[in-house]
This record gives C-alpha cells, structure tokens and sequence, in this order.
C-alpha cells in the first residue's frame, strides 16, 4: 500500500522527490545504456516490469493484522538489472495506480519510489549479492531477497509517515519512534505474511528463467556459469 | 523434471489460504486496506487537524470499478510475462533442433531479441 495522495506534507513530499529524482535519472541512464549493448535483454526487462504489474494490483489478506495490502513484486527486477533499473520499472507501476485507481498518489510519488523502488530493490539486491557469496541455494537467496525486499519497502513507508507526522508538535527522536511504531503495526505486520508468498511466487518465477533463458542470466552476471549447470542438472 | 519448488509454493499459498478461511470466519476483521488505517492513525496522531494538501485527480466512481482497473492490471502484467517465457522457451527448443542452425538467414542475428 502506498501514501495515499495529499497525505505527506510540506516539506516531505519534496524531500523524497529530491531524494528519488536522481536515482530514477540514473536507473533511466542505465537502462538505456544496457539495452543498446544488449538487445537481448529487452523481453527479460519486460517480464521484471509486468512481475510488478501483476504482484502490485494483488490485494492480498494479511492474516496477522485482518486488513489487505499487496506485495511489490520489485525483488525480480533488483536481483536481474540491480535497483536504480527497478526503480524507474517501479515508477510505471506507481503511476498507473496514481492515474486510475487512485492509489498512491503524485504529490506522494517521490516517497512511494522511494519506498518501493529505491530501498526495496536495494535490500533485495545486497541479500542477494550476499547470500550468493555465501554459496546458499539459489532458489533461498532468491526467497530471502524478494521477501525482506518487500518487507522493507513498508518498513520504508512507515519511516516516511512517522517523520512526517511524529507524536508532539516537533520532530523528536522519541516522537518518530512512537509514530513509527504506529504506522509499522499497520504496514510491516500485515506484510509479513505478503512478503513470504512474494518470495515464494518470486523463486518460482526465477526456476523457469533458469530453466529457458539461463544464458542472459549469466550475461547480465546474475548467476555464474557453473551454479547455472548445477541447477539445471540437480533441480531443473 | 523436477517438481520440488512448485510443490513447497503451493504449500506456503495453501497454509495462507487455510489460515485465511479459518481467520475470517473466528475472528471479525474488516480486511480493510492498509492505507486506510494509516490515515486513520494519521488523524489520531494530528487529533484530525491534518488536510490533504492535495486530492487524487480521478477516483474509480465504485468499488467495482476499481477491481475492474486492478484486473487489468494484473491481466496486462500476467499477458506480458506468458508472452516472452513462451518465446523463450520456444527459442531455446528449436535452436537446439539441428535443422535450424542451417535455416538460419543473415538478418537471424538482428531480430533475435
């Protein structure tokens, strides 16, 4: 769930656009610059972009806290093409639910990219990066990056509110440690259950890229030559 | 070809759908949306003060509306990825194929995406 429109104030709505603007400007850069020297690339980046598409509209029941909310789906694309890449597929997302379902909103889109397209993308990226050095199972380095990935997206957004509306007249330390922990009742518990499906449904989808498609995996550096064998002898 | 992965996210789905039905049916949870608590836990930290600075431009007019828009886009995501896995997967299996290799015409390397 994103800021709904008109809900952060002066001066947080700008300071998430300042904050988000360059990253997408770079993400842009990137993405560009990649699909020159790499064609290829082009139906994996729009299979990342429709992930999100499908895993955002799904409104899901959150059995810890009886309300709904819906996965991010950017895990995919972080682990693919890295986070500034998912940001700018995150941007699309946020602007059709912002334009047709009013959900989210445009004065809040600097904060919701941040939140979804920015830090999520980012924990997916360096759990996965870790968890591959640490030679886990691919398919639970996937799981873990793609769940903590979306669970830090809402961590992020709670983190957002309570700055802008910390308890008290005047942002304090304890004032945004008792609004977050408000808003982190709302958007980090009932996310729980969302991020470990989001994980799930996110291994799943990687087993069968590996399985037709492993080659631009290994040239976007994403799996090394010998666990793509690997996991195609063992568990393909 | 194994099955292990598909089966262990079917289960993870099937216990969260089970303790789904069980849930709704013991407990009296709205099920409402997340960011509609927000604002109200919004309201209860600024004691109602707090105005939208700013309001969406267009709302759907009914909640069938807006599933019909959510649908969608799941629909347009869920298209997009069948789409290119099948050419994927249907690229990989006649490249393999030994008749293909000698089909192959010059501009082969260009289309390929």
């Amino acid at each position: 769930m994103h800021i709904m429109e008109g809900f952060l104030p002066t001066p947080w709505w700008q300071v998430w656009f300042a904050v988000s603007i360059p990253v997408i400007l770079y993400g842009i850069y990137k993405m560009n610059r990649l699909v020159n020297e790499k064609r290829e690339i082009l139906p994996l980046l729009a299979v990342a972009g429709a992930f999100i598409f499908v895993l955002s509209s799904l409104k899901l029941p959150s059995i810890i806290t009886g309300s709904c909310s819906h996965p991010t789906g950017t895990g995919i694309a972080a682990i693919m093409f890295g986070p500034a890449i998912s940001a700018v597929l995150g941007i699309i997302v946020l602007v059709y639910q912002a334009l047709f379902l009013a959900h989210g909103g445009f004065i809040t889109l600097g904060a919701n990219v941040f939140s979804m397209g920015i830090v999520g993308p980012a924990f997916a990226y360096l759990i996965y990066k870790a968890g591959m050095k640490a030679k886990l199972n691919f398919y639970a380095v996937v799981f873990l990056a793609t769940a903590f990935g979306d669970w830090a997206t809402y961590v992020t957004t709670s983190v957002e509110l309570a700055l802008a509306y910390p308890a008290g007249d005047v942002l304090t330390f304890a004032g945004f440690m008792s609004s977050f922990g408000k808003f982190a009742a709302i958007f980090a518990w009932t996310q729980v259950p969302l991020a470990i499906m989001e994980g799930a449904v996110s291994a799943l989808l990687f087993k069968y890229v590996v399985n037709i498609k492993s080659d631009i995996l290994v040239e976007l550096k994403v799996l090394e030559d010998a666990v793509v064998r690997k996991l195609r002898g063992t568990s393909a | 070809m194994s099955r292990k992965l598909e089966l262990i996210v079917l289960a993870i789905i099937l216990i969260f759908a089970v303790l789904f039905i069980y849930m709704s049916s013991t407990t009296d949870a709205e099920y409402g949306g997340a960011d509609g608590e927000a604002e109200n836990v919004i309201n209860e930290i600024t004691g109602g003060t707090y105005e939208p600075n700013a309001k969406p431009l267009w709302e759907p007019p009914s909640g069938e509306i807006e599933s019909l828009l959510f649908g969608l886009q799941a629909a347009i995501g869920a298209g997009i990825i069948g789409y290119f896995l099948g050419y994927y997967r249907a690229k990989s299996k006649y490249e393999k194929e030994p008749e293909y290799k000698g089909k192959k015409s010059p501009e082969g390397d260009r289309q390929s995406l």
